[in-house]
């Protein structure tokens, strides 16, 4: 019967580990519609908050007239400023070190933000409530544009920092200014631009985005006076984190407090933050005892929480007359609207935008970031980004192909003799980061030959002069990207939120019959961890992914952990579940040892089992090991196998990825059609190709949004002109193009399994690679830089003004 | 405001329930019938994820008042389920080719596609991207979901052969 002896293969391949593309176990509670949302939670006797939202960008709110909503049926309280003053809750800090109003204080700082909170019986009871509540405003006159805003005589927009020269983050020099954030090295950079053969200087402006994943944020909040607990479920991207600060702003004691996220509709930053529903869901618990739910609808979701990017950055790009880059200036300036609510680490105000020199051997750089308060909704967060470095890459990448443009050289050529060399890692970058690993230029020639290069550069040429005489009215541009991001953030000893280190954790039990159960710090919104941890589990420890639960986002049961965001969860947590795993499987050889009869150091790991080293017939399987654990008394071993990992990560991890679009555009519609994608990703070891290829496809789509049409945009009045689906542009499956992806490995060398993260790596380089696809096709007629979203209009526009419609 | 008495035929099955007239179908599965499969991503008509089949035709169910409901044929996601339980081939497909992530769209997407694919068995790609184009998905970018539908259709297809 030799057959039935599972061959080594057949076992790896039981064990659906690293390197397999497992079918998703959520699936099938999502597919047949047996998710567990936020907006699906119902408790007994369950009320519904909503608010009254300013209509003005900034005004006094003088008075508030609740008397009218109370008589509405079913409406319970109206929460205002007043109410939560004396509970000092009308007031709570930012994750950047600022503070935000709760509910207005005395006035409004931006159009949508919350005035009072309305409890009622049902959502439409919640509703009638609000239309009822009569707010009186004084209107003070707007501020929308952050170059205005700091002029000497603008309008002081937070007058609670009146007077206050110190903020968060060193000092402040003017009523409107947030902090200066200075990395690099001033005068040498700019000695280098004196000096330099050639210097390049545009403005790039990343324009103002929201993250809108496709559930809005949402909580439930649940105080039992009996038991003096509260419950808190939530859409949150980091729960162990929102129960410290609700304890912490609350006063409740932490060991009172449960949060938990239950399946999140996507995050991609939104949900990262703290908001005022969420406060004032507890509130409302608190004071009427009983269970409130608060949701916001899509209009609120993009009025309100969680913008992103808004970055004008001013930049000077120095180079001989080669092209060798010899320096890179930039001087930022942040819109942070209202509050400053932006999710960085405490020590980055500006997040990781100091990775601005990109994927370059850069000798010499200086960055200063400003940040700067209007009359804007707060946030400023890292939508499927690390901490700004889609700011960044699309920065450099802009810079790259505007320095061609005055070289007059070829843009993939520029790139690769810039390229940091593969023998130069770990490399020191001008701005201050080491660099884990890479290898920029195998995958740059295999992403070339890939698209042939060559031939379509021919093809281009062919059609511009096809154009040119007449015979079409289309353009084609080719975009080049080539990025390298920094994500797993971090080191404790750079990287904390509100003072907590970035960190995170797994812990794993095996249970007597050798199958387990693994919790972990973060917590998925798409991603698949119950799949894609259960396999680093098998792999580490010879248990089938099958035979793993996996459980996030419970306070009262998971390890303490930062959440999921800035791809940190594989870097992060993912070292730590192979931490955890390698305590259980150093537990495992010693009783495999004492049940063989053999030293410790005589057996030896073999996918699924220990075996005695030169007699690999002698072996026990980790099934066996799991059940001696817990019904032998092993000399000098406790019973039981379990392990806990807290996982300090020693550097952040560096993917990289080689991007080419081609795209064709109609001068006279503006429309662009994206031909070709081509991503070719390099995020280290691979643990699940098919959910990394999915993660690439969402993340270039929305690159394709924000690149080609979706936009936060404002009026002078500050009135938000994109606040629903119908001017929000969302791709639908209509103008989504279909991607080819490609992938090299090069692992990290720190990270216990090589994995660096791959979530956001698609939104970092397909934003500037559709926006330089654009830029491109108007390339021969003396286009350098039009500010992105590229919809229609801005395209046509830019035609127009090239003189390509006479 | 007063209710009034709402019956309809969910799933297979007889259910009724009050509910003011202004009450959005959609409320009233998720709210009144504990019925969550459907999502709520924008209630304007713009994102799908309330997608529900009515008298076999898809509805954004955040369209329609309870009340223009009553008495018809309503099918949500979770009727899409084979009886023996197990998923039914369009969901079967969906989780094969990984088209889906967060699963917040996924019920809107899938019982969209069920009634896309009553109406044209052979769709192209053209025909299931411009067939799905009222459901917006921030996930998969769609490439997956397509693949899905497509292969969905082929085994369809291929059970009503060999039923033949
Ligand atoms: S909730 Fe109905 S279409 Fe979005
Ligand atoms: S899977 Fe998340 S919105 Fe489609």
């Amino acid at each position: 019967m030799k057959d039935e002896v599972p061959t080594t293969e057949e076992r790896v391949a039981n064990l659906k580990g690293m390197g397999s593309s497992r079918k998703r176990v959520e699936d099938v509670r999502f597919t047949q519609g047996r998710g567990n949302y936020v907006d699906d939670i119902k408790l007994d006797g369950m009320l519904f908050g909503d608010f009254v939202r300013s209509p003005y960008a900034h005004a006094r709110v003088t008075t508030i007239h609740t008397e009218e909503a109370m008589k509405v049926p079913g409406v319970l309280a109206v929460i205002t400023a007043a109410d939560l003053e004396p509970l000092g809750l009308h007031w709570m800090p930012t994750l950047a070190g600022d503070k935000q109003m709760v509910l207005a204080d005395g006035k409004v700082l931006f159009q949508g933000q919350e005035v009072a909170f309305v409890v009622a019986t049902d959502r439409y009871a919640a509703a009638d409530g609000v239309e009822a509540v009569e707010v009186d405003y004084e209107e003070l006159p707007v501020v929308v544009d952050p170059f205005k805003a700091m002029e000497p005589d603008a309008p002081v927009l937070r007058e609670d920092l009146e007077g206050q020269t110190e903020g968060a983050h060193g000092p402040r020099r003017h009523h409107n200014h947030i902090f200066t954030w200075e990395q690099g090295d001033k005068d040498a950079t700019e000695a280098v631009m004196a000096e330099a053969d050639v210097v390049a200087e545009e403005m790039i402006y990343y324009h103002r985005t929201h993250p809108s994943p496709l559930e809005t944020c949402g909580s439930v909040a649940s105080m039992d006076k009996v038991t003096g607990k509260l419950t808190l479920w939530g859409t949150f991207q980091a729960p162990h984190a929102i129960r410290t600060v609700v304890s912490l702003i609350s006063g409740i004691a932490e060991h009172n407090i449960r949060v938990i996220s239950p399946d999140i509709g996507g995050g991609f930053g939104n949900k990262v933050g703290a908001y005022a529903g969420y406060v004032c869901s507890v509130v409302a618990s608190i004071v009427t005892g009983k269970p409130v739910k608060w949701v916001e609808d899509r209009m609120e979701n993009l009025m309100s929480t969680a913008f992103a990017r808004d970055y004008w950055m001013q930049g000077k790009i120095a180079a001989t007359k080669e092209g060798k880059i010899t320096g890179l200036w930039c001087h930022t300036t942040a819109d942070h609207g209202g509050f400053d609510a932006c999710a960085d680490p405490t020590k980055f105000p500006a997040g990781f935008m100091n990775i601005c020199t990109g994927s370059y051997d850069i000798p010499t750089a200086y960055l200063a970031v400003d940040g700067v308060y209007t009359n804007k909704a707060p946030g400023g967060v890292a939508y499927r980004c690390s901490f700004r470095v889609t700011e960044a890459a699309y920065f450099i990448e802009r810079m790259i192909e505007v320095l061609a443009i005055k070289l007059n050289m070829d843009a993939a050529e520029l790139r690769r003799i810039n390229f940091i060399k593969k023998e130069q890692f770990p490399y020191n970058s001008a701005l201050g980061w080491e660099y884990d690993s890479g290898d920029y230029h195998t995958a740059w020639d295999k992403a070339l030959n890939a698209v042939g290069y060559d031939d379509l550069r021919a093809e281009q040429a062919q059609q511009l002069e096809d154009f040119k005489a007449g015979k079409t009215r289309r353009l084609m541009g080719i975009g080049l990207t080539h990025f390298t991001e920094i994500v797993g953030a971090g080191p404790v000893k750079n990287c904390d939120i509100l003072g907590l280190g970035m960190f995170d954790s797994c812990e794993i039990r095996i249970h007597p019959t050798g199958s387990a159960i693994a919790r972990l710090g973060t917590i998925s919104q798409g991603q698949g961890h119950a799949t894609t941890f259960a396999q680093i589990i098998a792999s580490e420890i010879g248990i089938p992914a099958d035979d793993i639960t996996l459980e996030e986002g419970d306070t009262d049961t998971a390890p303490y952990g930062l959440g999921t965001y800035g791809s940190r969860s594989t870097p992060v947590a993912g070292a730590a579940t192979a931490m955890a795993g390698r305590k259980i499987k150093a537990k495992a050889q010693m009783i495999a040892a004492y049940l063989l009869e053999v030293h410790d150091d005589d057996v030896e790991f073999d996918v699924d089992r220990f075996v005695v080293k030169g007699a690999p017939e002698r072996f026990k399987t980790m099934k066996e090991i799991a059940f001696a654990a817990y019904n032998q008394a092993i000399p000098g071993v406790e019973p039981g196998l379990e392990a806990v990992s807290y996982y300090d990560p020693p550097n952040m991890t560096y993917p990289f990825g080689a991007y080419i679009c081609v795209l064709d555009i109609d001068v006279d519609t503006g429309e662009a059609e994206v031909r070709k994608f081509y991503a070719l990703d390099d995020c280290g070891t691979r643990i699940n190709p098919m959910i990394i290829e999915g993660q690439v496809h969402g993340g270039l789509t929305e690159a394709l949004a924000i690149a080609m049409g979706q936009e936060i945009a404002y009026d002078e009045m500050g009135n938000n002109k994109s606040a629903t689906l119908m001017d929000f542009f969302i791709p639908t499956s209509w103008e989504t193009p279909n991607y080819e992806t490609d992938h090299t490995t090069t692992p990290s060398p720190h990270h216990p399994i090589g994995a660096k993260g791959v979530g956001e790596s698609p939104n970092v380089g397909g934003v500037p690679c559709f926006s330089n696809a654009v830029h491109d096709a108007f390339r021969p007629f003396g286009l350098t830089q039009s500010h992105m979203p590229h919809d229609h209009w801005r395209i046509w526009k830019t035609a127009n003004g090239l003189g390509l419609h006479s | 405001m007063s209710k009034m008495h709402v019956k309809l035929n969910l799933n297979g099955e007889e259910v009724e329930g009050l509910a003011e007239p202004r009450t959005l179908l959609i409320h009233f599965l998720r709210e009144n019938l504990k019925v969550t499969g459907p999502h709520i991503g924008c209630e304007t008509s713009h994102c799908g994820a309330c997608t529900v089949d009515i008298d076999g035709k898809s509805v954004k169910s955040c369209t329609v008042f309870v009340g223009q409901v009553n008495g018809k044929d309503v099918t949500t996601v979770e009727g899409l389920v084979n009886d023996d339980g197990s998923l039914g081939i369009i969901q079967e497909m969906f989780r094969e080719h990984h088209g889906l992530q967060c699963g917040f769209c996924t019920p809107g997407m899938i019982t969209r596609a069920h009634r896309l694919l009553q109406e044209n068995p052979n769709p192209t790609e053209k025909d299931i991207r411009f067939g799905m184009a009222g459901n917006l998905c921030r996930c998969t970018g769609y490439q997956n979901i397509v693949k899905a539908i497509a292969a969905s259709a082929d085994m369809m297809n291929a059970q009503k052969e060999a039923a033949e």
